[in-house]
């Protein structure tokens, strides 16, 4: 297995015992086929990589931020060619795939940093929130914006936002559709560590540096009993998803969104 | 506790920093979008930059239709 390879939107390398995942598909690291079929990879690359590293640090080197969520206008795009309706199968064969690599992540061996920066929305933020330490920018900002369209998280957000958090933000977050930034993020327990713009990485690197020292059996049961999968939750989730994206709300928001004519509406 | 004329002040202050605006070209009442010439994601930024600033949380639906600095300076004010 190679320690090092670069896929088209993404990168990954083990180096002293660390897999440093980069996400650099512009703008911002949508979530379409492609990231999906890269993530796969990576997935191969992990299970086979695990044994010789004891964390992971998934970042993204595109300067909006870590990750803007799904690609909303593939989605859009490709629903449309066929429907709304018929192309319900499609969605959730994409979900299906999307939860297997996260819940993968979620529950990797190894210890699992996000490194973030600027935009973590959506599909974005799912993605942080697989990790075990999510290390933030002060200026990084996090929202699910799903409900802005007439959808939920489809990624594993809300189970692991419960798993994370207390009612109030969860709920808060979810039914406003509204953006925090890094510091309220600190304050309420979803970030671990607020670092200085453009150092995330860095701190990232030196945590990961710290729980290397550690017995990795020890660090694997210590994971297992803190940070339960709530596998039963994300089966729940993708058919709530696929039931809500056959109503006509979700197909005015996708329009809606697409068809902007701001230079990068981040917020649909 | 500031008054609304010094949140604004300094609202155009970190504007005029960031975006490398001369500060005598902007006053209270510009549209910021214009006058800084910042898309919505860059408007994020500055919500975000506010945030820090004045150590306030200002809801994005707040700001939401809000172009102008005076508007942007009595929301925050209301988080004072």
């Amino acid at each position: 297995m190679m320690n090092k390879y670069r896929a088209e939107t993404l990168s990954w390398e083990l180096r002293d015992g660390v897999i440093e995942l980069i996400l650099h598909r512009d703008p911002c690291n949508e979530i379409g086929s492609q990231v999906l079929a890269d993530l796969e990879s990576f997935v191969v690359a992990h299970d086979e990589l695990r044994e010789q590293a004891h964390a992971l640090i998934i970042a993204s080197d595109r300067k909006p931020g870590f990750c803007a969520g799904a690609d909303l206008r593939e989605l859009y795009h490709g629903a449309r060619a066929i429907g709304f309706a018929a192309a319900q199968p499609q969605i959730r064969q994409f979900l299906r795939r999307i939860h297997r690599v996260m819940n993968v992540i979620d529950a990797s061996p190894l210890v699992t940093i996000a490194a973030v920066h600027g935009v973590t929305f959506g599909g974005g933020f799912e993605l942080a929130l697989v990790c075990d330490l999510i290390i933030a920018e002060k200026m990084a900002r996090f929202c699910f914006p799903e409900l802005r369209l007439g959808l939920i998280p489809g990624f594993g957000g809300i189970p692991r936002l419960r798993r994370d958090l207390g009612n109030a933000i969860v709920r808060d977050l979810l039914l406003t559709g509204r953006s925090i930034g890094a510091t309220r993020a600190q304050a309420i327990g979803l970030v671990s560590q607020l670092t200085g713009e453009g150092e995330a990485l860095r701190v990232a690197r030196l945590t990961a540096a710290q729980i290397g020292k550690f017995d990795r059996a020890t660090s694997i049961a210590a994971k297992r009993f803190i940070k339960p999968v709530p596998y039963t939750e994300l089966e729940e989730e993708i058919e709530i998803f696929c039931d809500l994206f056959t109503k006509p709300a979700v197909e005015s928001g996708l329009r809606r969104f697409v068809e902007s004519t701001d230079a990068q509406p981040y917020l649909p | 506790m500031r008054t609304i004329e010094e949140t604004t002040e300094e609202i155009l202050t970190l504007a005029s920093r960031h975006f490398n605006v001369a500060r005598n070209e902007i006053s209270a009442g510009d549209d910021f979008f214009k006058k800084l010439g910042i898309n919505s994601l860059q408007a994020l930024e500055l919500l975000t930059r506010l945030e820090n600033h004045f150590g306030v949380e200002l809801p994005d639906y707040e700001v939401q239709g809000v172009s102008d600095f005076q508007t942007l300076a009595e929301r925050i004010q209301s988080r004072l």
